[in-house]
């Protein structure tokens, strides 16, 4: 009796795995991916090869681009590592837009071809890896910490409580999200024509810290803007905002930043400035 | 293999490679209607700068005398002037207009809060007034066009 049952659960079972391998194959299309390669450490000139993958309605660019280096031609050159947007790492130009590859499904892009470059504005090291010393450099020259000499870290007897409403979170929390994945770096007209500009990613960088009250460097922060292919090489183009995968948009903190430059912001009292002032360091 | 001098040697005479120059904004299709106002910006700012050069070669043939500048003033009297003066009229327009919209963004008005950003996410920066500005730039400048057109075609 019981064996008998066993064969009845195993028939269901069958069914069931056929049904669902038959739902698989009639999701399953094939897709063209264009891959850009190039390895100028050769002096090759740069092509695009072309690969046949089959893809499902929850493949992603990232995961047909692994498909097409683990069986077809295990020499692409990616750069990738969380799949889940989380260390941008595999930012790169898909059908002329700077995406995260892990980020875009390619039934969202709906076309039957999908073109893989390198990231604009970034030197390439081979095929769809880039070079991001210079974007790093910005991202440095911003400061990107918290100054503060009166840090509780600094006199770790004299701990106090540094109070953060919600409201002074909301100034700083959505340019904290970015995860320098430099997609709103290769989007930007202004850094494909200067170099020296430190971009979308730096500028909002500095906003962030500029607009969090535990920090009290706020004319330094400007000062580091405010040069010649500073802040004002910004025309607002707003492509920056348009393609970050976090949400983080640049565009409204240069601009809000630049309110302050000008003084047609007010500065709010930060509680770090009052601190110091009152301890004498400013 | 290469020494880490001759790597560093490599990649600093590679850092202006693969960089969009020109070409970033000379294409305005990929990201939306404000890298389009971008666009139009740019080139409404380089069309009136060359209209500004020709408009001082014009006025300057007043210093050769009556005929001279009457000869100059007959090179707007035909189709091909009439044309391009309208041409200046919309570009004007718009680089004014979307100048104004410019001026107040880029000082941090009419942009919206940061707060906290939720998924999918939309850009408050990129919201319906910069849209709504950029079309009225638009629409005041194909109105002006109409208008000089108008006079300048139907008063012959």
């Amino acid at each position: 009796m019981i064996a008998l049952v066993n064969i009845k659960n195993s028939r269901t079972n069958l069914e069931h795995d056929q049904k669902k391998e038959s739902e698989i194959a009639s999701n399953r299309k094939v897709i063209h991916l264009r891959v850009y390669r190039k390895n100028p450490k050769q002096g090759k000139s740069s092509h695009f090869d072309k690969f046949e993958v089959p893809v499902q309605r929850w493949t992603t660019v990232l995961d047909a681009l692994l498909h097409a280096k683990g069986y077809l031609d295990n020499s692409i050159a990616i750069r990738y590592s969380c799949r889940m947007a989380s260390c941008g790492s595999c930012g790169m130009k898909i059908n002329g837009i700077p995406r995260l590859a892990c980020y875009t499904k390619v039934s969202e892009i709906d076309e039957n071809i999908i073109t893989c470059e390198p990231l604009p504005n970034f030197p390439i090291i081979r095929d769809l890896v880039t070079d991001f010393s210079d974007f790093f450099e910005h991202h440095r020259a911003m400061e990107p910490f918290i100054h503060n000499p009166n840090a509780d870290i600094v006199d770790k007897n004299s701990l106090t409580e540094f109070i953060q409403s919600p409201k002074d979170v909301e100034r700083y929390l959505q340019s904290s999200y970015c995860i320098k994945c430099g997609l709103c770096y290769s989007a930007c007209p202004s850094v494909g024509t200067d170099t020296k500009f430190p971009g979308p990613q730096a500028l909002a960088q500095a906003y962030r810290y500029f607009a969090d009250n535990r920090d009290d460097a706020t004319q330094s922060r400007l000062d580091i803007v405010d040069t010649k292919h500073g802040i004002w090489r910004c025309h607002f183009a707003g492509s920056c905002s348009v393609v970050c995968p976090k949400g983080v948009d640049p565009a409204l903190g240069i601009q809000l930043l630049r309110g302050h430059l000008v003084s047609f912001s007010k500065n709010d009292k930060k509680l770090a400035e009052s601190r110091t002032r009152s301890l004498g360091k400013i | 293999m290469k020494s880490f001098k001759e790597d560093k040697i490599y990649w600093d005479s590679n850092r202006r490679e693969n960089r969009e120059g020109l070409k970033a904004w000379l294409n305005p299709s990929r990201y939306g209607w404000e890298r389009i106002s971008y666009w139009l910006q740019r080139l409404t700012g380089v069309f009136l700068l060359i209209y500004f050069v020709g408009h001082v070669i014009e006025t300057s043939s007043l210093v050769d005398g009556k005929d001279a500048w009457n000869a100059m003033l007959e090179l707007t009297q035909t189709t091909w002037g009439h044309l391009f003066l309208i041409l200046v009229i919309g570009t004007s327009t718009f680089h004014s207009a979307n100048g104004i919209r410019l001026l107040f963004t880029e000082t941090g008005r009419g942009l919206g809060k940061p707060g906290r950003p939720d998924y999918p996410y939309s850009p408050v920066s990129l919201n319906y007034r910069q849209k709504s500005g950029i079309w009225i730039a638009l629409i005041l400048a194909a109105t002006a066009m109409l208008y000089g057109a108008n006079i300048l075609f139907a008063g012959e």
